[in-house]
């Protein structure tokens, strides 16, 4: 699904990702760990086209998207979440849905602003497939409401639905559990795994919260000072030296 | 909307049909002009509005644009007789020449010119940001001006044209203030809207959903230089003489303010601000007049009512840092909310 080939981005003299090579099979949950400042959040933004690596490729689906724009990854079926949430702040919660439907509607300025009868039928099936989403996540009594209005959780959930809204097969994950409290935690667990068997996605997450990554990850890669210190099961990373090196320092 | 608000806003529109018709017919030329100006800067303040208030691009082009279309207008409509009147030091270009068509064709050509040359100008300046995208805006829109006053046979050059057909009838400006307006309501509440105003919230998630944000960002500059040229093309033919002097930076200020004023991002709040601004740009003039208050007499200090306006101007900003009407749209609750707060009614505690 998604392979990438020694990719590395270095900002001037820093080098924030080295070498970094992953490989994601169809509907795998794969986890993408490490302390603060590993390069987790470089390694997202390369692959969805914010940063063009300096050095390697990336290929999804078997072809080289390498410095493609963000919106033609997008386009091509990757979407994604933010670490500190980007919702559209002066948009009510369905609107924000809808700005991400938008991609799949094909649909150009004039028909739109003139609503033609085409446009009328697509924004219909748009506004039926967001309430769906929104049904799924437990929103659909506040798409009245603004985005940024929402407690935190649903916050983070509203972004994640506004990510699938894009029809994607790859959905990337920049810490969804941050912030939130252990019921909340254990909740997107259940609906992690839950979308990735609706919507038939496969799933790369960064997250802090071990418990999340152990409990949903299949596999997972550990980053530290931007290069790939260990990749493997969940229980062969706990019983990795390195990785307990990385998060805990030694004597 | 509920039906009750519906047979408001049915009667809000008969009534201010019914002022404009009375106002046209039984009002002097000078309020009639004033009813008039109020029409096109609704929709030059329309068209500002989309880029500043719902696209977030702060521009300060507008005046250019405004010339296109002015230009392209008159110099389609003007008699043959006219253009040889107006370009009595170097003829006009031959092709130019005996072209006459009809007003509203014109006027879409106009437009459609303007939106061309905010093409070819939004194209390289929206790779720019913030006061940037000003900065190169405001030079552009300076480079549109001093071409149109050396293109000599062309535009007639600083002489600028006079004796532009009078078409800008109070019907034919208050509709087309009504078309601009209907216009922008139907293409923000549309998809491609919400990816405009998905543009303005935050660039980087509306790209990562699949927007691209450039081409959002030209369509939106190019739909707001066809305004401004159509606009501009109105102003032409109300004042019926044109230069190129009066397409400089402090038109497009006054546009702005009354963008800022109205509300950035309120389509309702431009309406307003541009009847409140028009108005008052004149009903302040008494101002600059010798005046008689009794104790003494003052000699008429020419400016004073630039004054006033802009301590009227600084309330505004101090107590509405958002504008008037903010960003929402005016609304029948808005006014029984108001209400309550004045101490009419009970607040209406029900929801829409």
């Amino acid at each position: 699904m998604l392979r990438t080939d020694s990719v590395s981005m270095r900002f001037g003299g820093l080098t924030a990702v080295a070498d970094f090579n992953v490989q994601i099979e169809k509907n795998e949950i794969v986890g993408l760990i490490g302390p603060n400042g590993a390069g987790k959040t470089t390694a997202f933004n390369t692959i969805t086209g914010v940063y063009k690596p300096t050095e390697g490729k990336i290929f999804f689906k078997g072809k080289d998207v390498t410095g493609a724009k963000p919106h033609h990854i997008t386009e091509m079926g990757i979407a994604r979440t933010f670490q500190n949430i980007r919702l559209f702040k002066d948009m009510n919660v369905l609107e924000n849905v809808l700005v991400a439907t938008h991609l799949r509607m094909d649909v150009g300025v004039f028909a739109s602003t003139f609503h033609l009868p085409g446009y009328l039928r697509k924004e219909k099936q748009a506004r039926e497939f967001a309430m769906e989403l929104l049904e799924s996540v437990g929103l659909t009594n506040q798409t009245e409401e603004s985005a940024i209005s929402l407690p935190y959780g649903k916050q983070r959930r509203l972004e994640i639905v506004r990510a699938l809204a894009t029809k994607p097969s790859l959905l990337l994950l920049d810490e969804p559990a941050a912030g939130m409290n252990p019921q909340e935690t254990l909740e997107l667990m259940d609906f992690i795994v839950g979308i990735r068997d609706r919507f038939d996605l496969t799933i790369l997450l960064i997250e802090h919260h071990m418990q999340v990554v152990m409990g949903v990850c299949s596999r997972m890669y550990v980053l530290d000072y931007g290069i790939t210190i260990a990749h493997g099961n969940p229980s062969e990373i706990q019983a990795n030296p390195k990785v307990i090196e990385a998060y805990l320092g030694v004597d | 909307m509920n039906k009750k608000n519906l047979i408001r806003s049915a009667i809000a529109l008969v009534v201010g049909i019914l002022v404009i018709g009375l106002g046209d017919a039984f009002l002097g030329s000078f309020a009639v002009r004033i009813l008039n100006l109020s029409a096109i800067y609704i929709i030059l303040a329309l068209s500002l509005n989309l880029l500043v208030g719902f696209t977030g691009l702060f521009s300060l082009g507008h005046a250019g644009f405004m010339a296109v279309g002015a230009y392209v207008s008159a110099l389609l409509t003007m008699t043959p007789a006219q253009k040889t009147m107006n370009f009595f030091l170097t003829p006009i270009v031959p092709w130019l020449a005996n072209i006459q068509v009809p007003f509203i064709l014109a006027l879409l050509i106009a437009g459609l010119c303007a939106a061309f040359v905010g093409l070819l100008i939004g194209a390289p300046a929206l790779r720019l940001r913030d006061d940037y995208l000003a900065i190169a805006t405001l030079g552009f829109a300076e480079i549109i001006r001093v071409l149109i006053t050396n293109a000599q046979p062309l535009t007639n050059g600083a002489q600028g044209l006079k004796a532009i057909p009078k078409y800008s009838t109070t019907w034919v400006v208050w509709g087309f203030a009504a078309l601009t307006a209907a216009f922008l309501v139907m293409l923000l509440r549309s998809s491609y809207g919400r990816t405009i105003k998905a543009v303005r919230d935050d660039e980087i998630a509306a790209e990562a959903m699949g927007v691209n944000v450039f081409r959002v960002k030209v369509t939106s500059f190019v739909i707001s230089s066809f305004w401004a040229g159509v606009g501009g093309a109105l102003l032409g033919h109300m004042i019926t003489t044109i230069d190129p002097k009066m397409f400089n930076l402090i038109l497009t200020f006054n546009i702005l303010l009354i963008v800022v004023l109205g509300g950035n991002g309120s389509i309702t709040g431009s309406i307003l601000g541009a009847i409140i601004v028009t108005v008052m740009m004149e009903a302040l003039r008494f101002l600059d007049m010798p005046m008689n208050l009794i104790f003494f007499k003052t000699n008429g200090l020419p400016g004073l009512r630039m004054v006033i306006f802009s301590l009227m101007l600084m309330v505004v900003v101090l107590y509405r840092q958002r504008g008037l009407m903010g960003n929402k749209e005016f609304s029948w609750d808005m006014v029984a909310n108001l209400r309550a707060v004045i101490g009419l009614k009970p607040r209406n505690k029900g929801g829409r």
